[in-house]
C-alpha cells in the first residue's frame, strides 16, 4: 500500500476506513457480486512501469513512424500551430474541468464556447453554433438527420458523391441505421430538379474531394424549392477566403475544425463543428453555451436551451451527443484569437500559392495530366498520373514523402499548407522527375 | 477564482496580430480571390497581440474549477486524477497523417494493439473499435453492431431494445438514433431491475437490453446471470453501459457476466481529462461472435481520438498488473466511506452497500432547501457538487462518487462540510437558498438565457 502514486491510502487509512463501515476487508464491500463473477486470476497485463519506463516505452514506438513531409489532405492537413495553442490549454483549469454544468465555477469553460460559437458564425456567416461535435464527419451525420427533423416527416438526403470519402462513409452509417433514405450523387441539380415529395435536405462540400471550390449558384433555391434544407461541408480556415454557407444560401454548415492549427496526430482527437440559420437553432444538437446574468448583474454564461438534450429529453433528444470536444473547441478558438483575420488569410494565400506551383510543376514533369483544368482550387487538387501509382507512392515514401494520395476515381490528390517550403516542394518535383514511373 | 469580465473580441484593436508566418510564399502566382467561388463578406476575428491572448484565456481558466484544483464527488462521471505523464506523450505522435500507408504507422499501430490486447484482458471481451470518441458515441456504435448482428441472421424483426428507468439519459437517446424503440424496464423498491417486470418485455422484437452495472444507483445487479440467460434465450443481446466500470476495474469482468458489447470511456475509468467536456474516447468491445461486425459501422473520420488512447495507454502501463487490482475497490472503499459518514444528515433511500457511487434523496430535514442548494453551498467550501436530480428515481438525488484517487483527508474535508451545510440548512435555510456566495458569478438567470437567447458575441 502507498506504494502507488495515484493511490493515497495507506494501511491505516483502509483500516480507518473499513471500520466506519463496518466490514473486516474491502472483498466483503463485493458480498453482493456472485462470487463466479469475481476475477481472482492474475491479469494478463505488463508489471507496473515507473515514470521513465513508460517515457521510454512511448518514446521506442513513436520511433517506428517514419517522419515524413506531408503533402497530403483527404481530410486532414498539416497546418501551423501557434505555440501559444497548447500552453494555454494544457493548463489544467481548462484540461481536468468537467461538463460546465455547475456554471458559477465554470465560467472560464463557458466564455471560451461562447467565444467558439460566435467565431464559427463569423467563419460561416450563420447565425447559431453549438459547443461542438466529434468531427467533421459525425457533425454531417449529425446535419442530415436534422434536416430530417427539420423537415419532420420527409426522409431522403442527397449527399454529393464529392464529399470527402470518410463523411461519405459517416454518412451511410448513420442513414443505415437512423433508416434515412441516402441518396449519392455526382450531379446534384439535377438530382434535386428530379423531384422527390421526400427531400429532407442536400449535403455538398464547399471545397471537394479534388481540392475544386464548388460553384452552388442557384443550388439553395432549388433545394429550398423542393422543401428541403441546405448543408454545407466546409473547411473552416478555408472559410476566410472561400464563399461562406451563408452566401451560398445554406441553412446548416459543419466541418472539422482540424485546420485551425490542431496537429495531424493520426486522426484525432478534432472538432467538428456545427452552424444554422436562426430558424432551426431548436433543433441544433449538443450543448449550446448563451449569455445572461447574475443577480449582482454581472455577466455570466450557461448551457442553454437543453430541452433539446438527451439527459432531459432521453429517447425524444435531438441527438445522444453528450460529451463533444471542448477542448479542442478551444484549441481552435485560441488558434482564431492568434491568426486574426490578416493572419487567417495569410494562411490561405501561403497555400494558395504553394499549392498552385506545385501543380505546375507536376504537370510541367509530364507525368500527369490534369483532369479539373481551370477550375479553382486553393490547397489541395487532384492530377490523373500518367504513370504507375503505385510506384509513385513508393517513390515518394522512399524520399521521406507522404503525398499523390490515391482517389476511387483513379486520381491522385496533393495538398500544400503555408508549412511547406519551396525546397520541400522542389525536392518532391524533383523525385518524381527522377522515379523510373 | 475571481471574476473576469472579457471576452476576446473586447479585446480586439485592428492592426494587432499574434501570428507568425513566412513571409514569402513558396510560389509566385499570387493570390488574388475575386469570383464566384470567394468570400465577400468581411472577415470578422479578434485581432490581439501574443501577450493578449495568453492574459486573456489565463485570466478565462481562472474561472474554473478542476480536477487539479479540487475534489469532485461527482457520480457517474468518475473524475479520477489525470497523471501528468500522460500529456507529455501525446505530442510524440503530433506529425502522423491519418491516412500515412501502415509502413510508415509501426508506432501507432503497436498502441492500437496493445489497448486492443489490454482493454479485452480487463473487460472479458474479444476486440475493441477504437472509433468511437466519447461515451454516447460508444452506445450508438454498439446498438449498431448488435442490430447488424440480428440482420445477418435475417432476424429483422428485433426492433426493440429494454432499458432500465434508472439509466443514463444516453442510452434511450442513443437507441432512438440507432432506430431503435425503447422499452422500458422498472426497478424494483431495493433499486435494481425487476426481473418479474423484465419477463413479458423479452420477446422475438425484443433487440437485447441495455445494463448498466452496477447501476446509476451504484448497486451490483446481482441477478445479472439471470437477466443475461433470460435475455439470451429470448434471443436479445446484452449491452455493458460502461459509464459505471470503475468500481469493476481489476475485480470484475463484464465478459463474465455475460455481457455481448460494451463502451467503455477512457476519460472516466482511464484517466483521461475531462477537457471541460471532451475530447474522450469510447472504444466499443464485444464477444466473439460479434467480433465480424466490429468494424462494419465507421462512425467518424479517421481512427478515433488517438490522443486520448495514448494517455489510457500510459494509465495501464503505469497502473499495471499488480496495481490494477486495487482501483475498483478502492473507489468501491472511499464510496462506502463517504455513504456510512453521511447517512444521519441526507436521507438514503436504499440501505444497502454500494459499489464506486451512491444516491442520497436529499437531506434528512431538508424544509425548504433543496438539493439544488446544498450543491451550490458545497461550491462556496471549495468542492465541486455532486451530480444533481439524477437518477430519475428519487425527487432530491445527489449522487456522490469519490474515485480512488482521493485521500482520506480530503474525503474527510467532504464529510465536515456536508455535515455542516446539512446545519447551515436548519439554522440559515437561507445562506444556501442564496448560495454560492465565495464563486465569481451567483446563480445566474437560467429562464432569461433560454427565453430570449444571446448565443454569440455582438458589438453593442
Amino acid at each position: 500500500m502507498g506504494t502507488f502514486a495515484y493511490f493515497p491510502h495507506t494501511e491505516e487509512d483502509i483500516k480507518v476506513m473499513l471500520e466506519r463501515i463496518g466490514v473486516s476487508s474491502m472483498d466483503e464491500l463485493y458480498a453482493d457480486v456472485p462470487s463466479e463473477f469475481i476475477h481472482r486470476g492474475e491479469y494478463d497485463l505488463p508489471a507496473a512501469k515507473s515514470e521513465d519506463e513508460v517515457r521510454a516505452w512511448f518514446e521506442a514506438l513513436a520511433s517506428r513512424n517514419v517522419k515524413l513531409t506531408v503533402f497530403a489532405g483527404g481530410g486532414a492537413y498539416d497546418h501551423y500551430t501557434p505555440s501559444v495553442i497548447p500552453y494555454i490549454t494544457s493548463r489544467s483549469e481548462f484540461l481536468t474541468a468537467y461538463t460546465p454544468y455547475q456554471c458559477e465555477i465554470s465560467q472560464g469553460t463557458l466564455r471560451y464556447i461562447f467565444e467558439w460559437q460566435t467565431l464559427i458564425c463569423s467563419l460561416t456567416g450563420l447565425d447559431v453554433a453549438n459547443a461542438s461535435m466529434y468531427d467533421g464527419p459525425t457533425a454531417a451525420a449529425e446535419a442530415m438527420r436534422m434536416c430530417v427533423a427539420c423537415t419532420r416527416k420527409r426522409n431522403t438526403v442527397i449527399a454529393s458523391s464529392a464529399l470527402l470519402p470518410n463523411v461519405l462513409a459517416t454518412l451511410r452509417t448513420y442513414a443505415r441505421y437512423s433508416g434515412i433514405n441516402l441518396v449519392e450523387t455526382w450531379d446534384i441539380a439535377e438530382a434535386v430538379s428530379e423531384g422527390t415529395l421526400d427531400l429532407a435536405g442536400v449535403v455538398v462540400p464547399s471545397i471537394n474531394r479534388f481540392g475544386i471550390i464548388e460553384n452552388h449558384t442557384g443550388l439553395a433555391s432549388l433545394v429550398h424549392e423542393m422543401g428541403g434544407l441546405l448543408v454545407e461541408y466546409c473547411d473552416p480556415s478555408a472559410l476566410a477566403v472561400v464563399k461562406t454557407p451563408a452566401e451560398w444560401g445554406a441553412d446548416i454548415a459543419v466541418g472539422d475544425g482540424q485546420t485551425l492549427g490542431i496537429p495531424l496526430s493520426y486522426g484525432g482527437p478534432y472538432v467538428g463543428f456545427m452552424a444554422c440559420r436562426s430558424e432551426w437553432m431548436r433543433k441544433l444538437p449538443g450543448r449550446i453555451v448563451g449569455q445572461t446574468s447574475d443577480a449582482e448583474g454581472r455577466r455570466s454564461f450557461v448551457l442553454t436551451l437543453q430541452a433539446r438534450e438527451q439527459h432531459i429529453r432521453r429517447e425524444k433528444a435531438t441527438s445522444n451527443i453528450c460529451s463533444n470536444e471542448s477542448l479542442m473547441a478551444l484549441w481552435c478558438t485560441v488558434y482564431l484569437s492568434v491568426m486574426g483575420p490578416e493572419g487567417l488569410r495569410k494562411v490561405n494565400s501561403l497555400s494558395y500559392q504553394g499549392a498552385h506551383y506545385l501543380h505546375d510543376r507536376l504537370l510541367a514533369t509530364g507525368k500527369f495530366s490534369d483532369p479539373f483544368e481551370g477550375r479553382p482550387f486553393l490547397k489541395e487538387f487532384a492530377l490523373q498520373p500518367l504513370c504507375d501509382v503505385a510506384k509513385l507512392q513508393q517513390a515518394l515514401l522512399d524520399k521521406g514523402f507522404f503525398g499523390a494520395l490515391g482517389t476511387e476515381e483513379g486520381y491522385v490528390t496533393f495538398c500544400v499548407t503555408e508549412r511547406r517550403t519551396r525546397e520541400e516542394i522542389d525536392a518532391l518535383v524533383k523525385t518524381i522527375e527522377e522515379a523510373e514511373l | 477564482m475571481r471574476y473576469y469580465d472579457k471576452l476576446v473580441f473586447e479585446l480586439s484593436r485592428p492592426g494587432r496580430s499574434a501570428y507568425s508566418l513566412p513571409a514569402e510564399p513558396a510560389g509566385e502566382s499570387g493570390f488574388a480571390p475575386v469570383g464566384p467561388v470567394w468570400r465577400e463578406t468581411p472577415l470578422d476575428l479578434p485581432e490581439l497581440s501574443e501577450p493578449d491572448v495568453v492574459r486573456h484565456y489565463t485570466n478565462l481558466s481562472q474561472m474554473n474549477f478542476g480536477v487539479d484544483t479540487g475534489f469532485y464527488p461527482l457520480g457517474s462521471c468518475t473524475m479520477k486524477y489525470n497523471p501528468k505523464i500522460n500529456e507529455e506523450l501525446v505530442s510524440l505522435f503530433n506529425g502522423v497523417h491519418p491516412l500515412q500507408p501502415e509502413s510508415s504507422t509501426e508506432g501507432v499501430r503497436a498502441v492500437y494493439d496493445f489497448m486492443d490486447k489490454a482493454l479485452a484482458e480487463i473487460t472479458g471481451m474479444k476486440h475493441f473499435t477504437f472509433l468511437p470518441c466519447a461515451g454516447a458515441h460508444g452506445e450508438l456504435t454498439g446498438l449498431m453492431l448488435i442490430r447488424e448482428y440480428h440482420m445477418s441472421r435475417g432476424d429483422t424483426a428485433r426492433t426493440k431494445i429494454i432499458v432500465p428507468d434508472s439509466a443514463h439519459g444516453t442510452n434511450p437517446a442513443s437507441a432512438a438514433v440507432c432506430g431503435l424503440e425503447v422499452v422500458v424496464v422498472k426497478s424494483r423498491p431495493d433499486g435494481l431491475v425487476d426481473v418479474e417486470d423484465l419477463k413479458p418485455l423479452l420477446g422475438p422484437d425484443i433487440a437485447g437490453i441495455m445494463m448498466t452495472n452496477p447501476n446509476t444507483l451504484g448497486l451490483f445487479e446481482r441477478d445479472i446471470k439471470e437477466i443475461a440467460s433470460l435475455v439470451h434465450e429470448c434471443g436479445g443481446l446484452l449491452y455493458y453501459d460502461g459509464a459505471n466500470m470503475n468500481p469493476l476495474l481489476g475485480v470484475v469482468r463484464p465478459g463474465d457476466m455475460g455481457f455481448d458489447v460494451m463502451h467503455l470511456n477512457l476519460h472516466k475509468t482511464f484517466s483521461t481529462p475531462h477537457g471541460g467536456g471532451g475530447p474522450g474516447s469510447g472504444p466499443v468491445g464485444v464477444a466473439e461472435r460479434l467480433v465480424p461486425f466490429l468494424h462494419k459501422p465507421k462512425v467518424s473520420g479517421f481512427h478515433g481520438n488517438f490522443g486520448v488512447i495514448v494517455r489510457a495507454c500510459a494509465y495501464i502501463l503505469s497502473l499495471g498488473r499488480e496495481n490494477i487490482k486495487l482501483a475498483g475497490k478502492l473507489s468501491t472503499l472511499a464510496a462506502n466511506y463517504i455513504k456510512e459518514s453521511l447517512k444521519d444528515s441526507y436521507k438514503l433511500p436504499i440501505e444497502s452497500v454500494c459499489k464506486h457511487e451512491f444516491v442520497f434523496d436529499g437531506l434528512a430535514e431538508h424544509g425548504e432547501v433543496t438539493t439544488l442548494d446544498v450543491a451550490k453551498r458545497l461550491l462556496d467550501y471549495g468542492f465541486h457538487a455532486p451530480t444533481i436530480y439524477f437518477p430519475l428515481l428519487f425527487h432530491q438525488a445527489l449522487m456522490i462518487e469519490p474515485t480512488e484517487t482521493e485521500s482520506l483527508q480530503t474525503l474527510d474535508a467532504f464529510i465536515d462540510v456536508m455535515h455542516k451545510i446539512a446545519r447551515e440548512a436548519a439554522d440559515d435555510p437561507e445562506l444556501l437558498k442564496t448560495a454560492p456566495h465565495n464563486t465569481p458569478i451567483g446563480r445566474p438567470d437560467e429562464t432569461v438565457a433560454a427565453r430570449q437567447p444571446i448565443l454569440k458575441y455582438s458589438k453593442q
